[in-house]
């Protein structure tokens, strides 16, 4: 199954736990069956139209899903799938 | 001062969730940043312009206004850098009135960054940080070396492995530890990030965001004193994530809270390098959705953010003060860079030829009407990205030290004027 990272703010609904993994062919799959095994996962992520959240940034591999096919995205065992927030900088 | 903290909670800019003042950066809720809170009836008590002139010269004259507890103990001598009436620049550009904040002289490190780290520094110190690091194109990271050791702090600083010669040796000398990651910033600010939640330290622009980002305010607060206590008709704010822009906003709109200065119209406008434009392409559709820029290609490298964290916001000021954004070309930065410095006599980095550039076509447009003033932020040092001008402002012509040399070099050119 696909490996998730999950960062700092949402390790508490993960019982601290820095990766996990999660069934699914798609991002959305996965990210769905993220929020049964972990409940309250999804709203944190998704917004209430079921769309990644303004200030999430999911990447697949090294790809931000905003370059790929956002949740459609496929996704296969040996992907690893990061949620990272936005942070600013320069 | 006494030891009262103006600075009371950080709060969720999204939904208004309020945290601790702790080294955090995001709600845990829906991911939006956190920002400063103040006891704004509190300040009103005591800050007054009377009250700030009569304070050293640097950022923390407006220091109720800055997210620390105590008193400053990092950077305690940045900021308040000259405001410049550019009368032949604005005869150039065609503008009435033209100002420069130039943060091109800030100390200790010639860039606007020493404002946020020294308040992110200071609040470190405050929350008992050792260690210290940051994500950076470069200016941040010269910041963050050079406050870093003045305090005594260790530092790490984690950069994209291509930048100029002149930001990573002017972070390498202060002891630093510098890593350069293969690709570009928005890569490593992403394994910034993953650090940040695994090792205890104090990220500036990670988990100290919220204490950073308020030091940019600082840069908002000076040129409206310095102006005579008034706000600028139009401000015009490079942008690379965007904070810098909604920071001067916020620090406007303080003052007129405060009865510091008097209610104005006011505009914000944007500038971008048009190699990563996320934010300006995205104002120019209409939209404030930021679809980020997978290889930003300028060379204004520290502007080079292709997924900016405050696009967002940023668009929503620039909408909400009648402000507008604008992008160029590395050609267009280049002639930038050469005007400020042949018409006003200041050596700016590429983010400043992209102000200037960005300026000058929001002038020729009419969005910054030519009746009216305008300041420019100029934000670093042209000392730092040299490359990109080498081979674009000539060479010097080189003669034996001999006068007859001398002069049938200049003879034609001082016939000329006389």
């Amino acid at each position: 199954m696909p490996t998730i990272r999950i960062p700092t703010p949402l390790r508490k609904l993960t019982n601290n736990e820095e990766v996990v993994i999660a069934a699914g062919t798609t991002l959305g799959a996965v990210l769905d069956e993220l929020n049964t095994s972990y409940p309250g996962l999804g709203e944190r992520i998704l917004d209430e139209h079921g769309g990644i959240r303004r200030f999430v940034n999911i990447f697949v591999n090294d790809e931000d899903v905003r370059f790929l096919q956002e949740k459609e995205t496929p996704v296969t065992e040996k992907d690893e799938i990061s949620i990272v927030p936005a942070i600013a900088g320069g | 001062m006494s030891k009262k903290s103006w600075f009371s909670n950080l709060k969720c800019r999204e939904c208004g969730r309020l945290y601790d003042k702790e080294a955090i950066h995001i709600c845990e809720f829906d991911f939006g940043p956190l920002e400063a809170a103040y006891d704004y009836e509190a300040i009103r008590g005591v800050l007054t312009r009377e009250v700030i002139e009569s304070r050293p010269k640097s950022m923390w004259r407006y220091r109720e206004l800055l997210p620390i507890d105590g008193e400053p103990t990092v950077g305690t001598q940045v900021g308040f850098t000259p405001l410049v009436k550019a009368d032949r620049l604005a005869k150039k550009l065609g503008i009435r009135e033209l100002w420069i904040k130039n943060d091109t002289v800030n100390y200790p490190t010639l860039s606007f960054k020493d404002r946020v780290v020294s308040v992110a520094l200071s609040r470190a110190c405050e929350l008992g940080f050792k260690v210290v690091a940051c994500a950076s194109t470069g200016n941040l990271a010269n910041s963050v070396a050079a406050n870093a050791a003045a305090a005594g702090l260790k530092s790490y600083v984690l950069i994209p492995a291509n930048l100029e010669q002149g930001k990573i040796l002017g972070s390498l000398v202060y002891g630093t530890n510098v890593i350069g990651i293969r690709g570009p910033y928005d890569q490593v600010n992403r394994l910034c990030s993953e650090i940040a939640g695994k090792y205890g330290w104090g990220f500036v622009n990670v988990n100290l965001r919220p204490y950073y980002a308020e030091g940019s305010k600082s840069m908002g607060f000076e040129i409206a004193e310095q102006s005579g206590w008034k706000l600028p008709r139009h401000t015009v704010v490079p942008m690379a994530s965007g904070s810098l822009l909604t920071k001067i906003h916020k620090a406007y709109k303080e003052f007129i809270d405060l009865g510091l200065v008097e209610k104005s119209e006011f505009s914000i406008h944007g500038a971008q390098a048009s190699g990563c434009s996320p934010i300006s392409t995205a104002f120019k559709k209409g939209t404030d959705v930021v679809r980020p820029v997978q290889n930003p290609e300028t060379i204004a490298k520290s502007l080079a953010i292709g997924t900016p964290a405050d696009g967002y916001y940023a668009i929503r000021s620039m909408h909400e003060t009648g402000g507008s954004a604008e992008d160029c070309t590395d050609e267009e930065i280049v002639e930038g860079i050469k005007l400020l410095a042949e018409y006003a006599g200041i050596f700016a980095e590429t983010a400043g030829g992209v102000t200037v550039a960005s300026a000058k076509k929001l002038i020729e447009s009419g969005k910054i009407p030519a009746g009216e003033s305008a300041v420019l932020c100029i934000t670093g040092h042209g000392l730092k990205t040299q490359e990109a001008i080498v081979g674009k402002v000539g060479e010097p012509r080189v003669i034996g030290p001999s006068l007859r040399e001398f002069e049938s070099l200049v003879a034609e050119e001082v016939a000329l004027k006389s």
